[in-house]
């Protein structure tokens, strides 16, 4: 009776020795949540301050329309973005420390190094299309190409993490697609994916994982 | 259930040897130091299982130079994967029959 006790011990083990190597689990729910919270923040400014200030919307950008007050429009919402970036990484990366701190886990392991190649190749190539199509004023491609980037990167990433951030990334490249095509709406198809879906995500995860 | 227990690998009876099997088979490769960390032993302990499990063939040791400094990885055999395999069978058999 003890030794068949032992048996399912050991399985239990090499299941969890097997995961905990080959998934990095210490992402929070909570990153995506308040990942989400920023975006939706970041996205509302864009579209009810930024581009409300001036007399074009969106399409005015996107039919690249030239003058002095579309040129600051574009640096705030340049500015804009890179902050809703900067806050979010730095509240994911805090809430994934925090969790790597509870569990007593590493967070700098083969599976995370692998995750973070995996996440950051299909990022690092949206960044540099992103730069060009600024620079050259393709505004009509500039969200799209986030979303889209950003879904790919999810998606290979998921191999290496919770099975859910393949799902997540499938979402955003839909949600990239979509904003291609209904430009004028790009704006919110940008708030919903950066926004909602983490939100949406980041809740379920946290429930699912850690409540 | 005898013939199910006697289907059980005496080389995987050990933690350790069980941890780095079940390491080694979800990955590719993986170095001395970060199995120390995920199964959480000392060094001597691990050599020595590692030496075990070398000696019969089931994993395969990769000396490298990352830099300077020296790299030992280890990765799995396909007779060990095979072996693997079949123990966890064997396990997974036992306790469905209780």
């Amino acid at each position: 009776m003890e030794n068949e006790q032992n048996y399912s011990e050991d399985i239990k083990t090499i299941k969890k020795i097997m995961e905990e190597s080959s998934r990095f689990l210490s992402l929070s729910g909570l990153s995506g949540l308040f990942a989400g919270l920023i975006a939706v923040l970041g996205g509302c400014i864009a579209q009810f301050v930024i581009l409300k200030s001036g007399s074009h919307g969106i399409s005015g950008l996107i039919s690249r329309i030239t003058g002095e007050q579309l040129a600051s429009q574009k640096l705030w919402l340049f500015a804009d973005a890179a902050t809703v970036l900067v806050l979010a990484l730095i509240v994911s990366l805090y809430f994934s420390l925090r969790k790597a701190k509870l569990r007593m886990q590493k967070v700098w392991t083969p599976v995370s190094k692998r995750m973070l190649l995996n996440l950051s190749i299909p990022l690092i190539s949206g960044a540099f299309f992103i730069l060009i199509f600024f620079l050259q004023n393709q505004w009509q491609f500039i969200i799209p190409s986030m979303l889209v980037f950003y879904g790919l990167a999810l998606i290979g990433a998921g191999k290496f993490t919770y099975s859910e951030v393949f799902y997540l990334g499938l979402a955003e490249l839909l949600t990239g697609f979509l904003s291609a095509v209904f430009q004028e709406y790009s704006l919110f198809f940008w708030i919903f994916g950066f926004g909602f879906l983490h939100l949406g995500y980041g809740l379920f995860m946290y429930r699912k994982y850690e409540g | 259930m005898k013939s199910n227990i006697s289907r059980l690998n005496k080389l995987f009876e050990n933690r350790v040897r069980l941890g780095i099997m079940s390491v080694l088979s979800v990955n590719d490769s993986y170095d001395f130091n970060n199995l120390k960390d995920t199964l959480g032993v000392t060094d001597g302990n691990l050599a020595s299982h590692l030496k075990a499990l070398e000696e019969n063939n089931l994993i395969r040791v990769n000396k490298q130079f990352i830099g300077r400094k020296p790299n030992t990885s280890y990765s799995i055999t396909e007779n060990g994967a095979s072996l693997f395999h079949d123990h966890i069978k064997a396990l997974e058999d036992i306790i469905r029959r209780q």
